[in-house]
């Protein structure tokens, strides 16, 4: 310990500072190793190389696999879905069927596509490499976590085949209607649901107790924590969000369990089913809601935060600029995670929850609409005086900007108390949400696996196919859910099987339905260009130099790429700067990476990071 | 370029949609005009910054693209740019909050004088109860609910012998009268909402959940149930017809008491007991 004072005395000087002024060998050093080097598992066989990996990259991309896996199963369910809304009288699907897709292509998007792909896909990928560690804190735990994560999309799956079908509740699972007569699925498929959600809390705790540890404690000498990429930081604090968010909803299905197979009654009250009484007595159903919501709400920004800290990343790089105001997009990001636990309730403004709660949880809300305007200027600040590059990258987060300043405006509509009345329980949330948290973290997602494909498989994906792919998602998923708010404001309501020709709704809101539809098979058929480019350019892709994108952060500065085991050869990277050198005056380069020394751009004018 | 233009024409395209589009809300037919007000300023404030960060992006994307001898500027922080952006987002967001929160308080505050109304909601349909001559709802108990007693009333309690029980999915409401709808299910979440009255609350078995309004004109309006309910949710309609006084009594007169309902209810039984005997 005490080693470790002295030498932080001595260190303080060393902190790259005025590059110009000192010229010796002493401005490179960085602070010693506080761990000795991590001891690796080598794997010897097919089978512990290829299946059941400790390598954090490789479960990192079956982490994506088995997302985008599952993630299709719900853009088809979507499909399906629309096609009944638009046409109701083709007979298409049975009322049951369409509330059993509602609710799984709810549950599969939000939970097994979207936190499984930021947090297990790109959090394994990316934290150990871009913090400069040799892989996660605990490897065996963290392939435990994806082979957990692939037994509850299993057991999500087998509710397809149990006699009753997937549950129907809706993906909120809002008892009692969840586990009573009247819900599709209620007393087989909910089961499996739960069991499933449970599982997957479990896995997921032990990836992210990894994600967590490795963040803290396995970064590259010199790698201050305000010196970490966006990216980083966005996972990190997403991942503290799960740990304190994903027990509420353990503990909502543990009960919801008990209720239904033992006739316990902690979400459910004396009531008259279909004609019949029940034996439960005195349970709450507004219980439930603030159990889930404490989870659901999190989960917005479990999904969200990563998206924010990924595309920060992605401007800055395909700018050849520096991110603007790193330090307070880190603190937006923490302020916004720590808001995140006191705004639940705006999703029960109209749930029969005591009214006066509307007052607090309002104005909470709308609060949090400061730090998240904040990353915008940011983000758009990082693009003035830039030099833009027009990359697969560059045109995903263009994208990804237009539609969450759109969807996040719209949740100032809903936010605020009065406003919500009219509004809430029509397609106009369907709408907002989707831009929110559905098309604009895809179009991250979808830009990030442009920007580090090379890094996994050392090719480029094919262009013109992923700027085909880019027009149709963006443009189409835009026509697909602007004028679906317009609906909401018509009174529409969602989780209607079919709308029926009502008195208040005129025949052109039944063609906008269509429309919809159209537009929704549309973007759903580009995907599978994307899945064949995807693919496809492992093979057939343009060899990737390394760094293509002349990026500053410590994951494409590995001696090979694509990484190998362990990731950096004999000897750990040295951090001597945050990534974000881009274009600094007096560089020979337009950027400097995280690990070159000072002593070698004698002249650069970087300011102190 | 292409990029800019695409990003300057959805902006313009969403504002002629948001103008020119058939799709607005249904006239109103309540005292909650004034959520549509509170809506149409949040328009004004958010369509405003919606319109202006999408030009600049444009602008950013058209006036600089990459250029392989221009370096990007390099100024990593304006403190003074931030904290004016955070101060102006500030104030934005307390104007839209501030009305809000007014409207809000006038929402969950019920006039002393409104009419009370029992909504029932069961899977799938609705009834109503009004409170008779007395002006007051007789107390409930879901145990007591059967066939004979199809709301459930105690029988004890007197304020409920005169109460009138609509079995019908179809309510009427007097113009100008401020209501009070008190809701009950009897199952599971339901949520009783009419688009042109603008109000709405979930319906939650074992509490009785409420809101008010008053209906501000005449017209025959769709209910329906806005909180999923089961399979049957889509089809959980009703009717509300807002009436003036002579109509509005000459419905009233045709609804049955709960003192008359369970005597003829009894009687039936008996003769069914009869039968039975026989």
């Amino acid at each position: 310990m005490s080693d470790e004072y002295e030498h932080k005395l001595e260190a303080k000087s060393d902190y790259v500072g005025d590059a110009s002024s000192v010229s010796t060998p002493d401005i490179d050093s960085v602070p010693k190793a506080e761990l000795p080097d991590q001891e690796l598992y080598h794997s010897h066989s097919w089978w512990t190389t290829y299946v059941f990996s400790q390598d954090a990259k490789y479960i990192g991309i079956q982490y994506a696999l088995t997302a985008i896996g599952t993630g299709l199963l719900g853009l088809v369910l979507s499909w399906l879905m629309r096609i009944q809304l638009a046409f109701p009288g083709l007979g298409w699907l049975e009322p049951t069927a369409y509330y059993q897709f509602v609710t799984m292509h709810g549950m599969i998007m939000v939970v097994y596509l979207l936190t499984a792909l930021f947090l297990g896909g790109f959090g394994n990928l990316l934290i150990p490499l871009m913090c400069g560690a040799r892989d996660m804190a605990f490897p065996y735990v963290n392939m435990l976590s994806y082979w957990a994560f692939v037994v509850a999309v299993l057991v999500l799956l087998a509710s397809f085949f149990v006699p009753g079908g997937p549950t129907g509740a809706g993906w909120t699972l809002y008892p009692p209607q969840a586990i009573t007569a009247g819900t599709p699925g209620y007393n087989g498929g909910i089961i499996l649901m739960l069991i499933s959600l449970i599982l997957f809390v479990a896995g997921f705790t032990m990836g992210g107790l990894n994600y967590i540890i490795t963040v803290l404690q396995l970064r590259a000498r010199g790698m201050t924590l305000m010196r970490l990429p966006l990216t980083i930081w966005g996972i990190f604090t997403a991942t503290v969000l799960a740990m304190f968010a994903f027990p509420a909803l353990l503990v909502g299905c543990l009960m919801m369990t008990l209720d239904s197979l033992l006739g316990t009654s902690f979400f459910m009250p004396a009531m008259v089913s279909l004609g019949e009484k029940l034996t439960y007595e005195g349970g709450s159903p507004i219980l439930f809601q603030h159990l889930f919501w404490f989870f659901g709400h999190p989960e917005v920004y479990i999904v969200a935060l990563p998206a924010f800290g990924i595309v920060s990343d992605l401007l800055s790089v395909h700018s050849r600029k520096t991110i603007f105001g790193y330090r307070m997009m880190v603190w937006a990001i923490v302020g916004i995670g720590a808001l995140s636990f006191f705004v639940w309730a705006h999703h029960m403004y109209v749930s029969g929850m005591n009214p006066w709660f509307g007052f607090f949880f309002a104005t909470t809300t709308l609060i949090i609409a400061v730090p998240t305007a904040i990353k915008v200027y940011n983000w758009i600040l990082t693009l003035w005086r830039g030099n833009i590059q027009l990359s697969l990258p560059m045109l995903f987060s263009l994208g990804f900007i237009v539609t969450f300043l759109n969807g996040g405006l719209t949740g100032l509509f809903l936010g605020n108390v009065t406003v919500d009345v009219p509004l809430s329980d029509t397609y106009f949330v369907v709408a907002h949400f989707h831009m929110v948290m559905g098309i604009a973290p895809i179009l991250v997602i979808f830009g990030a696996i442009y920007h580090w494909y090379p890094l996994i498989t050392g090719r480029m994906m094919n262009e013109t196919l992923g700027k085909i792919h880019f027009w149709i998602t963006f443009i189409g998923s835009y026509a697909i859910y602007f004028p679906m708010h317009y609906q909401g404001f018509v009174g529409v309501p969602r989780r209607y099987f079919e709308i029926y020709d009502s008195p208040y709704i005129d025949t052109s809101t039944l063609l906008l339905n269509k429309f919809i539809t159209i537009a929704v098979l549309i973007v759903g058929a580009a995907q599978l260009l994307f899945l064949y480019n995807l693919f496809a350019s492992a093979r057939l892709g343009k060899k990737s130099e390394k760094n293509p994108w002349k990026a500053n952060s410590l994951e494409w500065q590995t001696p090979q790429m694509p990484p190998e085991h362990g990731n950096w050869g004999k000897e750990l990277p040295k951090v001597y700067r945050w990534p974000y050198d881009f274009s600094v005056p007096g560089a020979k380069e337009d950027y400097i990476p995280q690990n070159q020394p000072p002593s070698e751009i004698i002249g650069a004018k970087v300011e102190k990071t | 370029m292409i990029v800019a233009l695409s990003i300057f024409l959805i902006t313009i395209g969403s504002i002629a949609f948001h103008f020119w589009s058939p799709w607005w809300w249904t006239e109103v037919a309540s005292n909650w005009g004034n959520m549509d007000d509170t809506i149409i300023l949040t328009f004004w404030i958010t369509g405003a910054v919606f319109v202006a960060i999408c030009f600049f992006v444009s602008y950013c994307v058209w006036k600089f693209s990459y250029k392989k001898e221009r370096r990007a500027e390099y100024k990593p922080e304006d403190k003074k740019l931030e904290s004016r952006l955070t101060w102006a987002t500030a104030i934005g967001v307390a104007a839209l909050l501030a009305p809000g929160l007014v409207v809000w308080n006038q929402y969950v505050t019920v006039p002393k004088d409104a009419y009370k109304v029992e909504v029932f909601a069961y899977q799938w349909g609705w009834k109503y109860r009004l409170p008779g001559e007395d002006n007051v709802l007789g107390k409930t108990d879901i145990k007591y609910i059967s066939d004979e007693n199809p709301f459930g009333l105690i029988i004890e309690d007197p304020n409920g012998k005169d109460d009138l029980l609509v079995d019908a999915q179809e309510l009427h409401v007097l113009k100008d009268r401020p209501v009070k709808f008190e809701l009950r299910t009897i199952d599971v979440l339901h949520n009783f909402y009419v688009p042109q009255f603008r109000g709405k609350m979930d319906m939650v078995p074992g509490i009785v959940t409420y809101y008010w309004l008053t209906p501000t004109r005449v017209g025959d309006f769709e209910v329906l149930c806005a909180e999923y309910c089961g399979t049957g949710h889509y089809a959980m309609r009703g009717r509300v017809i807002v009436d003036e006084e002579k109509d509005y009594k000459k419905w009233e007169a045709k609804q049955i008491t709960f003192e008359k309902m369970l005597a003829k209810n009894r009687k039936n039984d008996n003769l069914q007991l009869v039968k039975k005997d026989k």
